[in-house]
């Protein structure tokens, strides 16, 4: 076993960090203040080959794969969360069309999702709620050589900046009735609703997708009818979550960085506070989750580049990482005293947007579920 | 078409500066743990030559002398846009001061053959010397301009350099083949892109020993080293305040006459 990163990543992370020390800090007060993400962003990390990290090379990405996209994903989320929260919605869309999609539509919708002439999106929430995927209400009639769309999408990161939508509407009934549709931002009936207004990860764009007799071309079907369940589920278990764990790992490197020099820096009795065992504690204990996780959310990329099922895995490695940013957060405001609450200090803000971590890419009750399903089925 | 050479030389990362320690014996760096990157302005030279192939056509070659485990850094140039990267490596050259260094250097670019011009950073962050550059010139016997804030080709085999001096600058045209050092204000490095990093696995990065150069013993490593460290102290930096008093137009007189005097206005 070999914990150690390889050239390439050890690589692709001083890459990763020197690019999101340079280009995120600048942004992140108007993002903070707006709650709108950064759209001219999206070229540059085109250019730097971001956006296509699992896009197979022939699709114009450079296929480095899962691990790659954790590392990249980290290294934004250590500076500035909201970046790779929206980053990983767009992953994505990358990932269902480069998984299920046929030639005519890889060839159409990958190169500029790769190159950053267009941002993608995966919408499967309905406001009936986003675990049960089996209930979803948007609907899907296949009249002549189209689809009628109609229904609404919510809390759908990037609904109001990307450009290619995934989204999950229902052709039948039960769970075998979904099916998987590639929406344009101009095909006719489809919009962006209400636009959301977060706690944290702002600067992430969050909103509604809505659907009034949206006109959908037959070609545009992902998969096959009925195969909708599968295609959301694939794509939350093998991106979504592993890409929500990423953001809240980021997450947790700034805490502990944020704990550490303040704890460093300030005096207290004539002393650093680093010298109370009362702030060591919490110091370790931020350490430990920021370890844990680590190894939690590289695994589930090993696993997947090298093509081993995660579901349980995952799962873990999302509802572990996603409470360990949030309760690390809260330490690192308590070490801060007063400070902690005050916005000229960033890590009232890393709570803000750890919170949000929580109920996205799945909330941690169902990752719970699918870890006692397996944990139940181990021994019978 | 251009052929192109830029000395690069890994630093310790100055992130991790408040780790790096003397040792009071050898009056040298301890370095253990702190990881290296490529010296900052090196890295300038580096996409100074990036960017006259992309006018010129031609190769951009990196040339190191560096213990073999910094490779990984080596790389991270080849990951930038250098065509191939040579590390000169050898327990001999132990112990070289700039001359042994910029000896063994201008011994390897012998070797390479035909080149139009040698790139290297204004100093380093850790030696700080900023002597190699002139070193490799007069061992090479070819003219050398320094603090070059900008490069461009205005003839064949002829360059147009800007180069810095106090209160200003100065151009300087000069044939090829020539070395040139490099200041921070010449450009911004382009980001290390993943279509590179994967492009940098095919190219090659050759180790090269002193048995590879035609190299006079005496010359190299400690014993051809005419400067050695006699001390090293840390400076103690003190702020030294002075509270102006009176009447506001005449402090701001006064304030005025000293940043004059201080040179800054």
């Amino acid at each position: 076993m070999d914990f150690k990163l390889t050239e390439r990543e050890q690589l692709l992370q001083r890459a990763m960090r020197e690019f999101a020390e340079k280009e995120l800090p600048p942004r992140m007060e108007a993002m903070e203040e707006t709650g709108e993400f950064p759209v001219e962003l999206l070229k540059k990390m085109g250019d730097v080959g971001i956006l296509g990290v699992i896009t197979p090379p022939e699709y114009g990405g450079t296929g480095m794969g899962n691990l790659a996209r954790i590392i990249i994903l980290e290294e934004m989320g250590r500076v500035c969360p909201a970046i790779p929260m929206a980053l990983q919605v767009h992953h994505m869309a990358t990932h269902a069309l480069s998984k299920f999609g046929n030639e005519e539509q890889k060839k159409k919708y990958l190169p500029p999702l790769a190159k950053g002439e267009t941002m993608g999106v995966v919408a499967v929430t309905d406001p009936s709620g986003g675990s049960d995927v089996a209930g979803i209400k948007t609907s899907a009639k296949l009249e002549g050589d189209q689809y009628i769309l109609n229904g609404r999408k919510c809390f759908i990161t990037n609904s109001h900046v990307s450009d290619h939508w995934v989204v999950i509407a229902r052709t039948g009934e039960g769970g075998r009735g979904l099916s998987a549709f590639i929406v344009e931002k101009n095909f006719p009936g489809g919009k962006p609703g209400r636009k959301e207004n977060k706690v944290g990860l702002r600067g992430a764009n969050t909103g509604e997708l809505v659907f009034q007799n949206c006109v959908v071309p037959k070609n545009n079907l992902l998969g096959h009818e009925g195969e909708g369940m599968n295609i959301a589920i694939q794509n939350i278990v093998e991106t979504g979550r592993p890409g929500m764990a990423s953001v809240a790992l980021g997450i947790l490197n700034a805490v502990l960085e944020q704990a550490v020099k303040f704890a460093n820096e300030r005096t207290l009795y004539g002393k650093s506070i680093s010298s109370l065992q009362a702030i060591q504690w919490h110091i370790a204990e931020i350490y430990a989750d920021l370890e844990i996780s680590r190894l939690l959310v590289y695994r589930i990329g090993w696993m997947r580049d090298n093509n081993i099922r995660c579901d349980t895995e995952s799962a873990l490695a999302k509802q572990f990482t996603c409470e360990a940013a949030v309760r690390s957060a809260r330490k690192a405001i308590e070490i801060h005293g007063s400070y902690g609450i005050m916005k000229e200090y960033p890590v009232q803000r890393l709570l803000r947007d750890a919170l949000v971590t929580i109920p996205a890419g799945g909330t941690g009750e169902i990752a719970k579920l699918v870890m006692a399903r397996h944990a139940l089925g181990m021994f019978k | 078409m251009m052929r192109i050479i830029v000395c690069v030389k890994p630093v310790p990362d100055p992130k991790y500066w408040s780790r790096l320690g003397l040792d009071p014996k050898t009056k040298t760096l301890i370095r253990e743990g702190i990881p290296n990157v490529i010296n900052p302005l090196d890295r300038k030279a580096l996409e100074a030559a990036l960017q006259l192939r992309e006018k010129e056509n031609g190769e951009v070659i990196t040339l190191s002398m560096a213990p073999p485990h910094t490779t990984p850094v080596l790389r991270e140039a080849l990951a930038m846009g250098a065509d191939r990267a040579i590390l000169l490596s050898d327990a001999a050259f132990g112990g070289s001061d700039t001359l042994a260094t910029s000896y063994i250097m201008a011994a390897a670019i012998k070797k390479m053959g035909a080149y139009d011009l040698i790139l290297c950073g204004d100093q380093t962050l850790d030696g700080g010397t900023g002597q190699v550059s002139a070193q490799i010139a007069e061992f090479l016997d070819i003219p050398n301009v320094m603090h070059v804030s900008a490069i461009e080709t205005f003839q064949q085999g002829m360059f147009r350099v800007r180069s810095q001096i106090e209160h200003g600058y100065m151009v300087v045209e000069i044939k090829a083949p020539a070395v040139f050092s490099v200041v921070r204000e010449i450009n911004e490095p382009r980001y290390i892109t993943l279509m590179n990093i994967l492009e940098s696995e095919k190219k090659e990065t050759r180790i090269w020993s002193s048995r590879d150069l035609a190299l006079d013993e005496p010359w190299i490593g400690l014993q051809g080293s005419p400067s050695q460290m006699a001390d090293l102290l840390i400076p103690e930096t003190k702020r030294k305040g002075e509270i102006l008093q009176g009447d506001p137009a005449k402090m701001a007189e006064r304030l005025a006459d000293r940043l004059h005097r201080w040179g800054y206005c």
